[in-house]
C-alpha cells in the first residue's frame, strides 16, 4: 500500500473529496455552534471573500490596491440606505454593481500609475470616501451614521457561504482562463506583455472591477453584522490592510492560500479582540509586523520549501540506512 | 471679502510651512531609503503629545521641547531603520517588493505605536496652545504662534536643504538616494547613512508635531491625519524632492484654509485628493519631481 502514490493519482478525486467535507462542515456549523460562533464565521467568510479578491488582482499583478475599505464601505452603504426600499439579495447584486462600476472609474484613472503611487492612490480613496460620504450624509440626510435592520444570523451565513464560495470559483476560473495568464505576465513584466499583444489596461481594469464587485458584495453582507455603521467604520483603513495582510500570511501564489490566511488572521482577530481589549491593537500590529518579516510568501509559499526538506532528510536517512559513504567527507 | 481671502492665504502660507515641514521628513525617508513611512503621522503624534507632557510636567517652554524630543525620535527612526527595514531590504527579492513590504511593515508599526501612546498617555484631546495672542499684521488679526511656528519651520527647512546641499553627509545622503550601491562602493557607509536619513526625517516629524502642538489641541489620535496630509504633500511635491514638498506644503496650507474657510472644513480632504487625482494625470512626478 503506497500511500504517496495513491495520492499522486487521484489527487483530483481526493481534493474535490476535501472541499465537499468543507462545505459539509459549514452548512451544518449553525446546527451544533452557537449564535456567537455563527457571527464569528460569517465574519472570517467575509474576510475570506476580501482577500480572496484582493488575492486576484493584486496578488497576480504586482499593482499594490490600498482600496478594498473603499468598495468595502460602498457596499456597507448601499446597504445602509437601500434596506428597506429592497429585498436583501437584490441589494447584494446592487452592492457589486455599484463597487464595480466605481472600480473601473478608479481604474481607468489610476492603472496607469506605477507602483507606489498606485498604492498612494487607492490609500488616498479611502480616506476621501469617509469624508465625502460623511459630507454628503450630513448635508443630505442630517446624520452621520445609522443601524441596521439586523437579519437573522443562519440566513446570512448561508448567504455568506454562497457568495465565498462564487468568490474562489471565479477566481480559480480567472486563474485557469487567458486572463489569469494576461494577469501573471502583467505582474512578470508589464511592457513585455503589452508587445505580446495582451490589451493591459483592459486586463488590470476589468479584473480590478471584478474583485472590487466582490468587495462590495461583501459589504452588503457585512452591514447587518456590524448592526451600525457610518463613515468611519464603513471605510476603516483597517478592512484595507486586513485582507492584504491575510492575503500575505496565506500566500498568493494559489488561490487557497488567502483563504487559509484569512481564516487564521479573522479567527486570531475575533479571539484577540474579545480577550485583549485595549491591547488588540497592539498586539495586532506586531503580528503585521512580524508576518511581513517572516512570512512575506505566505504559508503556502513555505510548504514547497519545507517539502524539499523533508525530501532531503528522509533521502539522506535512507543513504546512512544503506551505509553508502558521504560523498564530501 | 478680499481682505477675508488675502488673510485666508497668508494663514494657508503660515500653516502650510508645518506640512512642509512634515513631508520633507517623508519625503526624505522615501527618497533616501525607499521605505513610505505610513508612520509618519505618529512620530508627529509623539512629538506633539510628548511636547505637551514635557511643558506641562517638567514646565519647560514647549518650543525648546525638540531639544529633548528631538533626539529621542532620531533615536526611534533611526533603529527602526537599522533594524526592520534592513532585515526586510535584505530579505526581500526585488526592490518593488521592498517598497510593498515595507509599506506593509510600516502599517503595523503604526499601529503599535498609535497604540502604545493611547495605552500610556489616554485619549483625551490636550489643550496644548501656546502662545495664543492676538497680533495684528497688515491691519488684520492673527495668532502670534502662526508666526513663530511659520519661522521656526522655515528655518529648519531652508537647514535641512543646506545641509543637504552643502555638507559633506549631505552629499552622502544624495548620493545614497541616487544608487545605494554605488555610493556604497565609493565608500560611502551606507549602513550608516540610511538609518541616519530616516531618523532625520523622524527628527523632522517631532519638531512638526511640536509646532502643530503650539497651535492646536492634541491627542494620541492626530497620527492618521498627518500622515495623510504628508503623503498627499509629498506627492504633490514629487516622491524624493525635498524643496517640492516644501513648496507643496505651503500649497496645501493655502487651499485648506481657503476650502475651510470659505466652503466646507470637512471638503479639505476630498479637495486635496481631487487636487491630487489631476496632478498624477497631468504630471505623474509632482510639482518639483524629477523623472
Amino acid at each position: 500500500m503506497d500511500i504517496t502514490r495513491f495520492v499522486s493519482t487521484h489527487k483530483k478525486l481526493l481534493l474535490v473529496g476535501f472541499l465537499f467535507l468543507i462545505l459539509i462542515f459549514l452548512a451544518t456549523f449553525p446546527l451544533y455552534a452557537g449564535k456567537y460562533d455563527v457571527r464569528v464565521l460569517t465574519f472570517i467568510l467575509i474576510y475570506v471573500v476580501l482577500a480572496v479578491s484582493w488575492a486576484m488582482f493584486s496578488g497576480t499583478t504586482g499593482y499594490m490596491s490600498l482600496a478594498p475599505a473603499a468598495f468595502f464601505g460602498l457596499g456597507i452603504y448601499a446597504m445602509a440606505l437601500l434596506q428597506k426600499e429592497l429585498p436583501f439579495p437584490l441589494i447584494i447584486a446592487i452592492g457589486g454593481a455599484l463597487s464595480f462600476a466605481f472600480a473601473v472609474l478608479v481604474g481607468l484613472v489610476t492603472l496607469r500609475l506605477r507602483g507606489m503611487y498606485f498604492a498612494i492612490f487607492t490609500f488616498g480613496l479611502v480616506v476621501f470616501m469617509t469624508e465625502i460620504v460623511q459630507y454628503l450624509e450630513t448635508r443630505l440626510l442630517g446624520r452621520h451614521g445609522q443601524s441596521i435592520i439586523p437579519i437573522d444570523n443562519d440566513t446570512l451565513f448561508y448567504i455568506m457561504i454562497g457568495l465565498a464560495v462564487v468568490t474562489v470559483l471565479i477566481t480559480y476560473l480567472i486563474r485557469r482562463s487567458r486572463w489569469g495568464l494576461a494577469l501573471l505576465s502583467i505582474g512578470g513584466n508589464e511592457e513585455a506583455a503589452e508587445h505580446m499583444g495582451v490589451n493591459t489596461t483592459m486586463v488590470k481594469v476589468f479584473i480590478f472591477a471584478i474583485s472590487a464587485a466582490f468587495m462590495g458584495a461583501a459589504g452588503v453582507i457585512a452591514a447587518p453584522v456590524l448592526l451600525y455603521v457610518n463613515s468611519n467604520i464603513a471605510f476603516s483603513v483597517f478592512y484595507s490592510f486586513m485582507p492584504i495582510f491575510m492575503a500575505i500570511l496565506g500566500g498568493t501564489g494559489v488561490v487557497y492560500g488567502p483563504v487559509v490566511g484569512a481564516v487564521i488572521l479573522g479567527y486570531l482577530e475575533t479571539t484577540l479582540r474579545s480577550q485583549l481589549f485595549n491591547y488588540f491593537m497592539l498586539v495586532f500590529g506586531i503580528i503585521m509586523v512580524l508576518i511581513i518579516l517572516f512570512l512575506p510568501s505566505g504559508i503556502t509559499g513555505l510548504l514547497p520549501i519545507l517539502r524539499d526538506k523533508l525530501k532531503g532528510v528522509i533521502s539522506k536517512l535512507r543513504k546512512e540506512n544503506e551505509g553508502e559513504p558521504h560523498a564530501n567527507t | 471679502m478680499g481682505e477675508r481671502v488675502l488673510q485666508l492665504i497668508i494663514v494657508g502660507i503660515l500653516q502650510g510651512s508645518v506640512y512642509g515641514l512634515l513631508a520633507m521628513g517623508l519625503s526624505m525617508q522615501y527618497g533616501v531609503c525607499r521605505v513610505l513611512n505610513i508612520t509618519h503621522g505618529e512620530f508627529v503624534m509623539l512629538g506633539a503629545v510628548l511636547t505637551y507632557m514635557l511643558s506641562t510636567g517638567l514646565g519647560l517652554n514647549p518650543l525648546l521641547a525638540p531639544v529633548i524630543l528631538g533626539p529621542l525620535l532620531f533615536g526611534l527612526g533611526f533603529l527602526l531603520q537599522a533594524t526592520l527595514f534592513k532585515a526586510l531590504k535584505a530579505r526581500a527579492p526585488s526592490p518593488a517588493a521592498f517598497e510593498g513590504n515595507g509599506l506593509l511593515a510600516a502599517f503595523g508599526v503604526l499601529y503599535i505605536i498609535e497604540h502604545i501612546a493611547r495605552i500610556t498617555f489616554g485619549s483625551t484631546l490636550m489643550p496644548s496652545y501656546y502662545l495664543a495672542d492676538r497680533v495684528s499684521f497688515l491691519g488684520m488679526d492673527f495668532v502670534l504662534n502662526q508666526f513663530v511656528t511659520f519661522g521656526i519651520a522655515l528655518a529648519l527647512g531652508v537647514a535641512v536643504y543646506l545641509f543637504l546641499n552643502r555638507s559633506r553627509m549631505g552629499k552622502a545622503i544624495r548620493a545614497t538616494a541616487e544608487d545605494p550601491a554605488t555610493a556604497g562602493l565609493m565608500g560611502v557607509n551606507t549602513n550608516m547613512i540610511l538609518p541616519f536619513s530616516f531618523g532625520l526625517g523622524a527628527l523632522l516629524a517631532a519638531v512638526a508635531g511640536t509646532l502643530i502642538s503650539t497651535k492646536t489641541a492634541v491627542s494620541t489620535g492626530i497620527g492618521f491625519s498627518n500622515t495623510v496630509i504628508a503623503l498627499i504633500v509629498v506627492v504633490l511635491g514629487g516622491l524624493g524632492s525635498i524643496p517640492g514638498s516644501f513648496v507643496a506644503g505651503i500649497v496645501i496650507g493655502i487651499v485648506s484654509m481657503l476650502v475651510a474657510g470659505l466652503w466646507e472644513p470637512i471638503l479639505t480632504v476630498p479637495v486635496y485628493y481631487a487636487m491630487l487625482m489631476v496632478l498624477l494625470l497631468v504630471r505623474p512626478t509632482g510639482i518639483l519631481g524629477k523623472k
